[in-house]
């Protein structure tokens, strides 16, 4: 069934035009997108495009904003997401995601992980589990002795490294991440870039910037989001291609303007 | 961690599976949150059936009720508009009382005092919103009617007075109205001060002229809270108003409210089914409905007010 | 020309306008000072009738009542019991030893009914303590004069034996504790139905409950129900715990009881009734306190697939509990003081032995209060202002404690 072959890629990830609405304002429009297996998918665009709104939208994170409703399909591994059948609550532990701002929960660090893994029946070694996240995550190192202390005494960059250890300590098939590098210093982002190189190798990624450079050095793909249609009011995907092609010889002279720079 | 792994593979529907644990504990929290209905509900039922109870009783009409002006039970007269005149008696002194001190107290905390004056006084009166409604009773009883006594001379106010109760519960009421007041006061946004201070106008105009107004729905909401809190007060007029339905608007002698009425009657031996058990059933629904309609008002009022800012 | 035609058009008024200010300024000022004053006033008040010179009588001399040579003070129960009943008629010792009988009683109880029944000291006058301080010459010389076998004591109503004796007719030795037993027992089913559905109604509207009529109802109506006068909850609870309830209220379904006395008028109702009351005050404060928790720690949960119980269970309740328990603490402030509601729901107007079980007649603080404040005479004055004293003390330190627990376990965030 899940037959690697090389020649054509696997995807993850399908939209089937799909609409995000708040209420009665269509806030994303017609985005059909593909995410490819253990590749890293960059959404970038201006902000109030809705990068954020399509992002909350695959795993299903959306509805717990009141009043928001989808339109359209999310096509997660041949299933769709939205049906009537299936459960969020799932489809967050398939799906994991990494938010802007590091939420550490306010418990120990090793209990940040120990706590996800013991809801999702985790019955193996704590210890080990929490020590290979951190590890993955790259923050073993940095708080091996401190593993009791709380989560909110350490570092912004830090934080949001736990945050991923914690995502992936539950091995989600893929980790959505919310402009994961905003609210940190440019050491901290960096760090948080070569996380993803390595993470790439295991799981799929799909990350919302606004910084170009990031998801032109870290990326695979990248969809370009605008305000378009409905008025300019509401967001859609215009160019969905290779990270290369979007920042080298976009088709969308508007993809142009924004990568260079020209845009707003 | 390879359980993990292998668990996730072989379950790999999203499906949703029964977790009845969270069926059971959302049933619950419902039940909970469902449960004021049954509240309001038994009021609504309780009241209303022994009040319909009372006006089927032989002798009592709705008609004479709200027409005649004498409430003797012992004589089957029950005239609600003694109980109704001295409620109204207590309430508009108490409010005339609390709304000029409670709102100048409001604008003083909001407009003029400093941070370290608010941070005191907040606290003060928070302890007088949470003093016991009987320690006001006993200070009417022993300190307002000797005062008043002293005042106007004894033979013209007696022990138990409508005014005393009355001045002690605007006390009662002032910080209500004070804490409503200042929070709209304060909800008022900066810029509009600004604008006024920036075109030359003093802190007065600007306090009365510019801020209250723009919180006028606020403050007429807290003004109405206060009213519903006056008419439903009961220690205070149960302690110091006087026993005995009163037909008079002399607040320097003794009548007896609605909520003192009720006091006393099942303070006293009240037998199931008699027709005194069923008239503070009649009464307390009186007292229900009112105090829902000025509470429904006075919400309205709010909620219209804060679309303005939002 | 023109221009300054238009500035000669502005009166130069500002002096006027500046003293209108001060002028409101002042009144502003007063009124908040008045407000001020009329709380110094209220607790003056209340203390300076806690304390003072009081004059009395003792009925019958206790030296008259020694036992082969042992003074009263330190017979046996044994023996108390036996000069009660030497010396009162049998139909007045029948009657107290129904109403609790001798064996049960203490023998500081036995006690406290001799000096109730036999010695029966009696109060002539009272007076307060600003006069006690400030003319106690002239207070001595009037009872010399006109209560020549009186003793004039100085004394405080508010003592450490008034807080322990139970509840008597007898303004000297009269104590609190009935009350006190009473208002805990209350307040203990209180909060055994109040503080669950309280919680469970806020975690409901909060975090389950969608946008829909029927959550608008409910939220709307436990606005409605916060602002309900409390005397109509009390009329509430007479119909239901007490009437209706009855055979539960009372304990006669349990057999556990007299049936003969057995009523629906017990701490059981007068506990639930209060629950009643402030349910609507605990949801809302609650409800502020869950609102208070951020987003953020919501989407880490949902984030890593947690369900919403979890989500609730874990993060929400652990960090709104510090504001749940303030609020939930300011509301039993407000049950504990209530007094109307009791009264309709019948607080027993003199009962001198603590309640025991569910099913005890109760008296509560406040109801204490009001009953000896409706009396005239200015020893309950006195003994109301006590009563009065150890009420706020209890709410004081309530609300310090709420304070206390708001300030240990501010923000985390």
């Amino acid at each position: 069934m899940m037959t690697n072959n090389n020649s054509e890629p696997k995807y993850v990830i399908e939209t089937q035009d799909l609409e995000i609405y708040y209420g009665d304002f269509k806030a994303v429009t017609n985005v059909n997108m593909k995410i490819e297996h253990n590749k890293i998918t960059a959404i970038i665009g201006p902000s109030g495009c809705g990068k954020s709104t399509l992002l909350r939208a695959f795993n299903r994170m959306n509805e717990l904003y009141a009043g928001t409703s989808i339109k359209g399909n999310v096509i997660f591994n041949g299933q769709d997401i939205y049906a009537k059948e299936v459960d969020p609550v799932e489809v967050r532990y398939r799906i994991g995601m990494v938010f802007q701002k590091p939420n550490p929960f306010p418990k120990s660090i090793y209990e940040n992980i120990a706590w996800t893994a013991r809801i999702h029946g985790y019955k193996g070694n704590m210890d080990e589990l929490v020590e290979s996240s951190l590890q993955q995550a790259a923050l073993w190192d940095e708080v091996k002795d401190k593993l009791h202390q709380s989560g909110l005494s350490l570092s912004g960059g830090q934080q949001q490294r736990l945050c991923i250890a914690r995502a992936i300590s539950i091995k989600p098939e893929v980790i959505l991440m919310d402009e994961p590098a905003s609210a940190l210093d440019p050491i901290a982002t960096l760090k948080i870039e070569e996380l993803m190189q390595e993470l790439k190798k295991n799981y799929t990624i799909t990350i919302v910037t606004h910084n170009m450079q990031q998801a032109a050095r870290a990326s695979d793909y990248t969809a370009m989001m605008m305000l378009s249609g409905e008025g300019e009011r509401s967001g859609t995907v215009i160019e969905f291609d290779e990270t290369k092609k979007i920042f080298t010889r976009p088709s969308d002279k508007r993809t142009e303007d924004y990568v260079t720079g020209r845009f707003g | 961690m390879a359980e993990l792994t292998e668990k996730k593979l072989s379950t790999m529907s999203l499906r949703r599976r029964p977790r009845w644990g969270e069926t059971i504990i959302q049933g619950l929290l419902f039940f909970s949150g469902f449960f004021s209905i049954f509240i309001t509900f038994g009021i609504v039922y309780e009241l209303g059936k022994e009040a319909l109870l009372f006006f089927q009783m032989p002798g009592v009409d709705l008609l004479s009720t709200i027409t005649t002006t004498e409430w003797k039970p012992h004589v089957n007269k029950f005239g609600i508009w003694p109980l109704l005149t001295s409620t109204l008696l207590t309430s508009t002194i108490a409010m005339t009382i609390a709304i000029p001190l409670g709102m100048s107290v409001a604008i003083y905390l909001s407009e003029y005092a400093s941070p370290r004056v608010r941070s005191t006084l907040k606290p003060i009166l928070e302890v007088l919103a949470g003093i016991p409604t009987i320690v006001y009773g006993y200070f009417a009883l022993t300190f307002m009617t000797p005062l008043l006594r002293q005042i106007f001379g004894s033979d013209v106010v007696q022990i138990y007075n409508t005014a005393s109760a009355g001045l002690v519960m605007g006390i009662l009421i002032l910080p209500l109205i004070t804490s409503m007041t200042e929070d709209s006061l304060s909800a008022v946004p900066r810029s509009l001060r600004e604008a006024a201070y920036g075109m030359g106008a003093t802190k007065l105009e600007v306090a009365v002229q510019i801020v209250v107004p723009a919180a006028l729905s606020g403050i007429a909401a807290a003004i109405i809270v206060g009213i519903s809190r006056a008419i439903g007060e009961t220690m205070i007029v149960a302690v110091a108003a006087g026993a005995g339905p009163n037909f008079t608007l002399n607040p320097f002698i003794g009548a007896e409210t609605i909520t003192g009425h009720i006091v006393r009657i099942s303070g006293g031996d009240l037998s199931y089914d008699s027709i005194d058990y069923n008239s503070i059933f009649a009464l307390g629904l009186f007292l229900f409905l009112t105090t829902l309609v000025l509470n429904i008002i006075s919400q309205a009022i709010v909620r219209r007010f804060r679309e303005v800012y939002e | 020309m023109k221009e300054k035609a238009v500035v000669q058009g502005f009166a130069n008024n500002l002096d006027w306008r500046n003293r209108k200010g001060v002028f409101w300024h002042v009144i502003f000022q007063a009124s908040t000072i008045v407000g001020i004053i009329t709380l110094i006033t209220l607790i003056f008040n209340v203390i300076d009738s806690a304390f003072g010179y009081v004059a009395y009588e003792a009925r019958v001399d206790p030296d008259t009542l020694t036992m082969n040579g042992i003074p009263l003070e330190e017979q046996s129960k044994e023996q108390l019991v036996e000069l009660l009943q030497s010396t009162l008629s049998s139909g007045a010792y029948n009657k107290l030893n129904n109403e609790k009988s001798f064996e049960d009683r203490s023998r500081e109880e036995v006690f406290q009914v001799i000096v109730e029944r036999i010695i029966r000291p009696k109060v002539v006058r009272v007076w307060d303590l600003w006069p006690s301080l400030t003319q106690a010459d002239e207070i001595r010389a009037t009872v010399a004069q006109d209560f020549p076998k009186a003793e004039l004591d100085f004394v405080s109503w508010l003592t450490r034996d008034f807080v322990t004796r139970p509840q008597t007719s007898e303004p000297l030795t009269a104590g609190v504790r009935t009350a006190i037993l009473g208002s805990l027992w209350t307040i203990f089913f209180t909060i055994l139905l109040a503080f669950p559905i309280g919680v469970g109604a806020a975690i409901y509207l909060e975090e389950y409950a969608s946008d829909n009529w029927l959550n608008r109802v409910i939220q709307t109506n436990i606005n409605n129900l916060a602002g309900v006068p409390s005397i109509v909850y009390g009329i509430l609870g007479l119909a239901i715990f007490v009437r209706t309830l009855e055979p539960l209220t009372s304990g006669k379904l349990f057999g556990l009881v007299d049936l003969t006395t057995a009523n629906g008028r017990t701490v059981l109702s007068a506990g639930l009734t209060l629950g009643l009351l402030v349910l609507p005050i605990i949801i809302i404060n609650a409800q502020e306190a869950i609102r208070a928790v951020p987003r953020s720690l919501r989407n880490a949960s949902y984030g890593v697939g947690a369900t919403k119980w979890q989500t609730v269970w874990s993060h929400i309740l652990p960090n709104a509990m510090p504001g749940i328990l303030t609020g939930t603490i300011l509301a039993i402030s407000r049950a504990i003081g209530e007094t109307a509601p009791l009264v309709v729901v019948g607080a027993s107007t003199a009962i001198s032995f603590d309640p025991s079980s569910p099913f005890s007649k109760f008296t509560t603080l406040p109801i204490q209060i009001y009953q000896w404040t409706a009396r005239p005479q200015a020893e309950f004055q006195s003994l109301a202002a006590a009563a009065i004293l150890v009420l706020l003390i209890l709410l004081l330190s309530l609300n310090a404690s709420a304070v206390l627990l708001r300030n240990r376990f501010s923000r985390r965030f």
